[in-house]
C-alpha cells in the first residue's frame, strides 16, 4: 500500500474505532437492550467514564491512582444532592435530614438547589481537590507506592468520612431516591433512555479527549515522565506540573462518571465510592489494557457486566473472581487483554527469526 | 593565568562563574570553596581521580545537590534555582549513563526536548511537521537517516549524541557533559570531539573525561580537582608539567595518601 | 488530667499495633521494594489463629501463650507462599506487586468470611491480663499495656536479628546493595524468603494482640492496613528508628485527635498530619542518584 495512505488509515483508526463504540452504545444499545439491561449498561458506562482518566494517570502517566473513588464520589454526592433537593420541591428538604436529623439543612447544600451551580461543582470540586492534594504530593517529589498509598488513604478516609457524617450526606445508606432529573421525570422510561444517552455520549467525548492528549505533545511528555522522570526535569519542564495536569484530568473525568452513576443508579452512597470501589475501577483498566486508548473503557465495561452476571447467580464468589482478575492479568498480562494481539506477534517474532 | 587576561564581561562573551562552590553531605564536603571562570568557546575539560567531585560540582550547578557559595550566568544566580529552571535559563546537562527516551523514536526525542520554545497551550496539540531547531540538531549529531528509529535501539555511541541533540534542541547555552565519550570506540570518541569543537563555538561546554588521549586532543582548558578542590587550571601542555598534578594523577602520592581521606564516589 | 492521659495511654497502646504491622511492611518494602497490600489480612490471619487456637485449647490462660508462636508461624507461611508464588515472579514491577497483593487480599478476606463467617468472633482473654492499672485516674487495662510489651519485644526482636545474626547481616548486605551481596556469595532470593517469612509472621502476632483487644473479623487487616502503610511512609523507607517513631505519633495523635473531634474526624486529620509531614520532610522518601538517571 501506498505508505502515505498506511499513516493515514493509521492515524484514523483510533477514531473509527471509537466511532464504532459510539454507534454501539448509542444506536444498537438501546434498540436491542431491555430498560433493565440498558440502565445496568449505564452504571458501567459511568464506570468506564472514570476508567478513561485512570489510564490517562496510571497508564500513560505511571501514577497508580487508588482513590479515584473520592473524585468519583464528588461527582457523584453533588448529582445527587441536587436531585435530592429537586425531589423535596423549592422549599422543602431532603426527607432523610428529617428522619435522622432534627429537620435543618446545612449550609453546603443550599447552593445545589441550583442546577448550573451544580454541573460547574461536577467539574470544579474534583479538580480543586486533585491540584492541592496532587500539588503537595508531586512538588515534594513523591511518587510511586507511596503516592499509590496516599490516594488509597484518601478513600478510606473520604468513606469514613461519609459514614460518619448520617444527618449531612445520609451516612451509610448515602443519597437514593431521586424523581427527577433537571426536570424530567426519572421514573419515565424515555427519560431515563436519555439519562443513558447523556451518560453514553460523555464516555465518548472522554475517549476523544483522551485521544488528543495521546497524540499532542504532552502526550509525550507524559509518558517520558512516567518513563524516566528525571530526564523531563533536565528537560527544562516542571515533571510535577505534567503529572498534575493528568491527575486533574482523571479526577474530573472520574467524578463526571460519578456524577451521572447516581441518575442511572438511583443511589450514591459510601460503598460506591470507598476504597474497595476504587480497587474496582482499576481492574477494568488492567484487564482492557492500562495504556492503550480504549483498554480502560472496554475493560471497565467488560469487568461491570462481570460483576453484575456473577453476582447474580453466585452472590458471594464475585470477590474472589475480582481477587484473581487482579492476580492473574497484573502477573501474566501487565499490558491487559487489548494488548493480545501485539504480545503475540512480537512473540511469534521472536520465535521465527 | 594566561588566558584571562582580561574579563569576560570586557570581551562581550558569554560566561559561567562559580566562586567559593562548596558542597555538603551531612558533614563530608565533597566540594570545598571551587572557583570556576567556564567561558564561551573553549572545550573545557574537568579532571581528577574518583572522588575529586567533578560530578558534585555539575550537580550543585544544575540543582540536583544543594551547595553554597555563587554559580552566576547572566546575572542570575543558579543555586538558588530549580532544576527546570536552570535548563529554561540555558544551562543543560547530560548524565554518565545514556538517559534517552527508549520508546520514543530519535525524532521524538528531540522534539520533546524543545519544550523551551513552546507556550504551555501548545502542548495540547499534536506535532506537525519537523521544527527546524529539531533538523539542525539531527544533522549537527549525524542521525538523520536514523530519524525514526526508537532511541532504544541506538548504540551505545549514538545515544550519547541524541542526548547532546537533545541539549541543541534546548538550546543550552552551557552543556556540562559528564563522561561523554565513556564506552565509545576509537572512530566514535573523535567523532565525538569534532562534534563538540562544532558547536562549542558559541557554546560554553564543559566535559568532566578521564580518557586522557580525549582531553589532549580537544581541550582548550583543563581544570584539574582532587578532593573536593582545584589542583590546576591551564593548558594541557601546563598541566601535564605541573608537578602538584604529576603527584595525583602519576600516583606519586605514597606520603600524601595517608593524610588523604579516603573517598568512595562524588557524593553520599 | 483525664483528657490528657487518657488518650496518651490508649494511643500508644494503638501505636503499638501499629509499629507490628508496620515492621514487616518495613521489612519487605526496605529490602524488596515491595509493597504488601495483604499483610493486613496477615494480622486477620493472626487473629483468627488465636481464635481456632481457643476452640482446641480452651483454657484463655495458656491458649494465648500458644497462639503467638502460632500465630508468626502460620502467618510467616502464608506471606512465604504469597512470596513464592506471587511476588518472586515481578520484582522490579513494584506499583504491579501492590496491585496484585490487592488481589490476593481480596481473596483472602472473602476465604476468611466464607470459612469463619462474615460475623466476628470473640476471643476471651487470658485472666493474667484481665485487670486495669490507674494512671493518673484512667483505668488502663492490662492488655493495651501488653499490646506495648508486645510491639517492643517485636522491635527487640528484630533489631537484635538485624544486628547479631549471620542471617541479619546478610539482610543489611542485600538491602544496601543487592548485587554485591550477590556476588560476596549471599543468596539474596533465601534471604528474601525468610524476610518476608519474618514480616508476615510479625504481623501474626500482632493479630494476636488485635483479636484480644476487638475479637476477630474477616475485615479486620483493613483497618490497619492504611494506618500501617502511612506510619511506612512517615517514617521512611526501611527505617527502624522511624517507623518506631512515626507508629507512636500516629497512634497518639490519632487517639488525641479521636478525643477532641470524633473516630472519623480523627482519620482525616491523621491523614492531613501525613501529607503536611511529608511537605516538611520528603527525604527518605525519595532517592536521586545523580550518575545516571534510569
Amino acid at each position: 500500500m501506498n505508505p502515505r495512505l498506511t499513516a493515514l488509515v493509521r492515524g484514523a483508526a483510533p477514531l473509527i474505532a471509537i466511532a464504532a463504540l459510539a454507534v454501539l452504545l448509542l444506536v444498537v444499545a438501546p434498540a436491542t437492550l431491555s430498560s433493565f439491561r440498558l440502565n445496568n449498561l449505564g452504571k458501567y458506562i459511568c464506570w468506564a467514564i472514570a476508567a478513561v482518566g485512570i489510564g490517562l494517570a496510571w497508564g500513560r502517566g505511571g501514577m497508580l491512582v487508588m482513590g479515584q473513588g473520592v473524585f468519583f464520589g464528588l461527582g457523584g454526592y453533588a448529582m445527587a444532592m441536587h436531585l435530592k433537593l429537586e425531589a423535596a420541591g423549592p422549599e422543602g428538604i431532603p426527607d432523610f435530614m428529617t428522619l435522622y436529623g432534627n429537620g435543618t439543612m446545612p449550609g453546603f447544600w443550599e447552593p445545589f438547589r441550583s442546577g448550573a451551580f451544580t454541573l460547574v461543582a461536577i467539574l470544579v470540586l474534583p479538580a480543586v481537590a486533585a491540584t492541592i492534594l496532587g500539588w503537595a504530593i508531586f512538588k515534594r517529589r513523591v511518587k510511586g507506592a507511596y503516592f499509590a498509598i496516599l490516594t488509597q488513604a484518601l478513600a478510606v478516609v473520604f468513606a469514613t468520612l461519609l459514614i460518619a457524617t448520617i444527618q449531612e450526606t445520609g451516612g451509610f445508606n448515602g443519597l437514593n431516591q431521586f424523581t427527577s432529573f433537571f426536570g424530567y421525570n426519572l421514573y419515565d422510561p424515555v427519560n431515563k433512555r436519555m439519562v443513558y444517552s447523556i451518560a453514553a455520549g460523555l464516555l465518548i467525548a472522554c475517549l476523544l479527549v483522551v485521544w488528543q492528549l495521546y497524540r499532542s505533545r504532552f502526550g509525550e511528555l507524559l509518558v517520558a515522565t512516567r518513563d524516566a522522570e528525571e530526564r523531563v526535569r533536565f528537560l527544562g519542564h516542571d515533571p510535577a506540573n505534567i503529572k498534575l495536569v493528568a491527575f486533574v484530568v482523571a479526577a474530573m473525568m472520574a467524578s463526571v462518571g460519578g456524577a451521572m452513576f447516581a441518575p442511572i443508579a438511583g443511589i450514591i452512597s459510601p460503598s460506591d465510592v470507598d476504597a474497595t470501589a476504587s480497587i474496582f475501577l482499576i481492574a477494568g483498566v488492567a484487564l482492557g489494557g492500562r495504556a492503550l486508548l480504549l483498554g480502560p473503557a472496554l475493560g471497565a465495561l467488560t469487568v461491570g457486566y462481570g460483576r453484575t452476571t456473577l453476582s447474580e447467580t453466585f452472590p458471594t464468589q464475585w470477590t474472589y473472581f475480582l481477587g484473581l482478575l487482579f492476580v492473574v492479568v497484573i502477573l501474566l498480562l501487565p499490558r491487559g487483554v487489548g494488548d493480545l494481539p501485539r504480545t503475540l506477534r512480537s512473540a511469534l517474532k521472536r520465535s521465527t527469526a | 593565568m594566561s588566558i584571562q587576561t582580561r574579563t569576560p564581561d570586557e570581551l562581550g562573551q558569554d560566561y559561567l562563574e562559580i566562586r567559593g562552590l562548596t558542597v555538603d553531605f551531612d558533614g563530608f564536603k565533597a566540594v570545598k570553596g571551587v572557583d570556576l571562570t567556564l567561558l564561551q568557546g573553549r572545550l573545557h575539560f574537568l579532571i581528577g581521580p574518583n572522588g575529586a567531585g567533578k560530578t558534585t560540582v555539575v550537580d550543585a550547578v544544575t540543582g540536583l545537590v544543594r551547595g553554597t557559595g555563587l554559580a552566576s550566568y547572566r546575572n542570575q544566580d543558579l543555586l538558588t534555582m530549580r532544576s527546570h529552571q536552570i535548563v529554561r535559563a540555558g544551562i543543560g546537562r547530560t548524565f554518565q549513563t545514556a538517559t534517552v527516551f527508549e520508546e520514543l523514536s530519535v525524532l521524538q526525542n528531540l522534539d520533546i526536548a524543545g519544550g523551551v520554545h513552546r507556550r504551555a497551550w501548545g502542548m495540547v496539540l499534536a506535532r506537525r511537521g519537523v521544527p527546524a531547531y529539531v533538523e539542525h540538531a539531527l544533522e549537527a549529531i549525524g542521525l538523520t537517516e536514523l530519524r525514526d528509529k526508537p532511541a532504544g535501539t541506538l548504540a551505545h555511541g549514538q545515544k550519547q549524541w541524541l542526548e547532546i541533540g537533545m541539549l541543541l534542541v534546548q538550546d543550552a547555552k552551557v552543556m556540562l557533559l559528564d563522561e561523554p565519550v565513556a564506552g565509545m570506540s576509537a572512530e566514535e570518541r573523535e567523532e565525538t570531539g569534532e562534534l563538540l569543537r562544532r558547536i562549542g563555538q558559541e557554546r560554553t561546554i564543559v566535559v568532566i573525561e578521564h580518557d586522557m588521549d580525549f582531553v589532549r586532543n580537544y581541550a582548550d582548558v583543563v581544570t584539574v580537582m582532587h578532593t573536593g578542590t582545584v589542583l590546576a587550571e591551564g593548558s594541557v601542555a601546563e598541566i601535564q608539567a605541573n608537578p602538584q598534578v604529576q603527584e595525583v594523577y602519576l600516583g606519586r602520592q605514597v606520603e600524601a595518601a595517608a593524610t588523604t581521606e579516603v573517598e568512595e564516589g562524588d557524593h553520599a | 488530667m483525664d483528657a490528657f492521659t487518657t488518650p496518651l495511654l490508649a494511643g500508644t497502646a494503638t501505636g503499638a499495633l501499629l509499629l507490628i504491622a508496620a515492621l514487616g511492611l518495613t521489612l519487605t518494602f526496605g529490602q524488596m521494594g515491595v509493597i504488601n497490600m495483604a499483610h493486613g489480612e496477615f494480622l486477620m490471619i493472626g487473629a483468627y489463629t488465636a481464635f481456632v487456637t481457643q476452640q482446641v485449647v480452651t483454657n484463655a490462660d495458656v491458649s494465648i501463650l500458644l497462639a503467638l508462636p502460632l500465630a508468626f508461624v502460620v502467618a510467616g507461611m502464608f506471606g512465604l507462599l504469597l512470596e513464592v508464588a506471587v511476588i518472586s515472579w515481578m520484582y522490579r514491577r513494584p506499583l504491579d506487586t501492590l496491585l496484585v497483593t490487592v488481589g490476593v487480599s481480596l481473596v483472602l478476606q472473602q476465604l476468611a468470611k466464607d470459612i469463619f463467617g462474615a460475623q466476628g468472633d470473640p476471643v476471651v482473654g487470658p485472666s493474667w491480663l484481665a485487670g486495669n492499672i490507674g494512671v493518673f485516674g484512667y483505668n488502663w487495662p492490662y492488655r493495651q499495656m501488653f499490646t506495648i510489651v508486645l510491639a517492643l519485644a517485636a522491635l527487640g526482636g528484630l533489631a537484635a536479628l538485624l544486628k547479631y545474626t549471620p542471617f541479619g547481616r546478610q539482610i543489611r548486605a542485600t538491602v544496601q546493595n543487592r548485587d554485591l551481596a550477590e556476588t560476596m556469595g549471599v543468596s539474596t532470593r533465601v534471604v528474601d524468603r525468610i524476610t518476608f517469612f519474618v514480616g508476615s509472621g510479625l504481623a501474626g502476632v500482632g493479630g494476636v494482640a488485635v483479636s484480644l483487644i476487638g475479637g476477630t473479623n474477616p475485615n479486620l487487616g483493613r483497618g490497619y492496613i492504611i494506618s500501617a502503610f502511612l506510619v511506612v511512609v512517615a517514617g521512611g523507607l526501611g527505617q527502624l528508628k522511624g517507623t518506631v517513631i512515626a507508629a507512636f505519633a500516629v497512634g497518639i495523635a490519632t487517639a488525641y485527635f479521636a478525643d477532641w473531634t470524633s473516630a472519623s474526624m480523627a482519620q482525616v486529620a491523621t491523614f492531613a498530619l501525613v501529607v503536611l509531614f511529608l511537605q516538611l520532610r520528603p527525604q527518605g522518601l525519595f532517592t536521586i542518584r545523580t550518575r545516571g538517571l534510569v
